[in-house]
């Protein structure tokens, strides 16, 4: 049986996004051109909330989009079902817009290496900064966040679970021991 | 609940589940934003080699399967039997066979016989897509005619969509029948009886000798081009008197007093099985179906890259 342990609870949750929120406010030196991109699907979920939290602090409302990756992958060519895709919702014109990708978990750096490679296809952002709920390490890839709400290094065996209200009714990340 | 897959070809609706069949729309749901894009162009399928082995005249369907194969980032080559060693009589499984041993991954085939992408899907390796072989299936083109419909209706569960024309010499008509009847969909045709195959009612259709009674019924109709190459003759008296008894007019629909969606699969012989005014009017759905066509052939490729449905799911990255 995979035992969970809790890394933040709902409190704690909560106010690791109003720490990420300010840190975006601080990074991007006013939201003008500012584009909090979610990785589907609770990357999106967090985008959403991160915008409403930027705008309580700044006082402008805040641009947010969808991006599904999985035909970025780089393990398409295994064979296998092909995964489900998701919305992918970008602004027409990324050209000088500063893009914050937004994930829940950063693990190998593959997912966000497939990310930037279908913005560039929309656009020529001005900067593109990287933010995540949970850094476990594992990187496979030279990838590093930007903005970071806990870190928590993971053992081979060992999952990180977030939960959000939106997707899975209570905000939550956990950590998954001997898991399947 | 693991996720339903296509397995290793895509030859014809009736060998497909509803799972399966929902699969396809739904993923080919995700693809039409990809040809909105500023780079219509995703890398999913690259490094893919894909033969279109065209037996027949075909424009729409070709041109429609290669920008969906180019959008992929898949590497394309495309054989017509005009100008090629089949005109000097080597056989489709030979021309198959060279073919793979230049490596290549699918093969999207068009042939005038009926059961012939199933014939070369047993017989080589690669991923086979039937683009219409003979009378028998025509699946991406009822899967698109399923896509334009579900937009404008929201589902095809409990819709009626009556199939008009030359159903005879029409595997669009077949594929079309047994799609939308896995999906729900109250089916009929309608046309003159030497154009309607006998005992069609054991498809679980209903048969409308007249099209003012199949209008009156129908939510939607999908009218079939008049096969006039397939025709040896003496099925109908003339295309005037076809077009007069059977012919989608404005008149026609005018006096029906219904809000129908029209769909054609193209090419439109005007002023035989459908008016102008009609094609081109705002009941008409003739050019979305064209636009869904892309996406509807994105979403097979894609879906059959994978395999077979026994090979283990690919596993996600973080």
């Amino acid at each position: 049986m995979p035992s969970r342990s809790i890394l933040l609870d709902e409190r704690a949750f909560a106010r690791a996004l109003t720490r990420i929120a300010s840190e975006i406010v601080e990074r991007c030196q006013g939201t003008g051109d500012l584009v909090l991109v979610g990785i589907q699907r609770r990357g999106v979920d967090l985008a959403e909330r991160l915008a409403k939290l930027v705008e309580t602090l700044d006082g402008h409302p805040v641009e947010t989009a969808k991006l599904d990756i999985t035909l970025y992958r780089d393990d398409l060519q295994a064979a296998g079902a092909r995964p489900v895709l998701s919305e992918t919702d970008l602004p027409d014109d990324l050209d000088g817009r500063t893009v914050v990708i937004v994930d829940d978990v950063l693990h190998t750096g593959r997912t966000i290496r497939a990310a930037m490679d279908e913005l560039a296809d929309f656009g020529r952002p001005k900067r593109i900064l990287l933010c995540v709920l949970v850094d476990r390490g594992g990187r496979e890839l030279p990838i590093q966040p930007d903005i970071i709400g806990v870190r928590q290094a993971t053992a081979p065996d060992e999952l990180i679970a977030v939960s959000v209200k939106e997707r899975d009714g209570k905000d939550a990340v956990e950590l998954v021991r001997g898991g399947p | 609940m693991t996720a339903p897959t296509l397995g290793k070809d895509l030859i014809g609706l009736e060998s497909l589940s509803a799972e399966q069949i929902q699969l396809i729309l739904d993923t080919a749901e995700r693809f039409k934003e990809v040809s909105e894009r500023p780079i219509k162009k995703v890398p999913a399928l690259r490094g893919k080699t894909i033969v279109n082995l065209f037996f027949e005249a075909s424009t729409r369907t070709r041109i429609s399967f290669e920008f969906a194969e180019k959008r992929l980032s898949a590497d394309t080559v495309n054989v017509a039997s005009a100008g090629s060693s089949i005109s000097k009589g080597e056989t489709l499984v030979d021309t198959a066979r060279n073919l793979e041993a230049m490596r290549i991954d699918m093969v999207v085939i068009r042939h005038g016989s009926s059961g012939s992408a199933e014939f070369l899907a047993k017989r080589i390796r690669s991923n086979v897509i039937n683009a219409g072989d003979g009378k028998h299936e025509h699946p991406t083109q009822a899967l698109l005619d399923m896509l334009t419909l579900r937009d404008r209706f929201g589902k095809i569960e409990g819709l009626k969509v009556a199939i008009c024309g030359d159903v005879l010499h029409s595997r669009v008509a077949r594929s079309n029948i047994w799609g939308l009847k896995k999906l729900g969909a109250e089916v009929a045709v309608t046309g003159p009886a030497s154009l309607l195959p006998r005992d069609i009612e054991q498809l679980g259709v209903k048969v409308f000798p007249r099209i003012e009674d199949a209008m009156q019924w129908a939510d939607a109709l999908n009218v079939l081009r008049l096969q006039l190459e397939r025709m040896t003759g003496g099925f109908i008296p003339s295309l005037r008197e076809y077009n007069r008894v059977f012919g989608v007019t404005r008149e026609r629909l005018e006096k029906s007093g219904r809000d129908l969606v029209i769909l054609h699969p193209g090419p439109i012989n005007r002023g035989v099985e459908i008016d102008s005014d009609v094609a081109d009017g705002p009941h008409s759905v003739i050019l979305p179906q064209v636009t869904n066509g892309v996406a509807v052939r994105m979403a097979v490729l894609y879906l059959l890259a994978g395999g077979a449905p026994d090979w283990q799911h690919s596993g996600g990255s973080e």
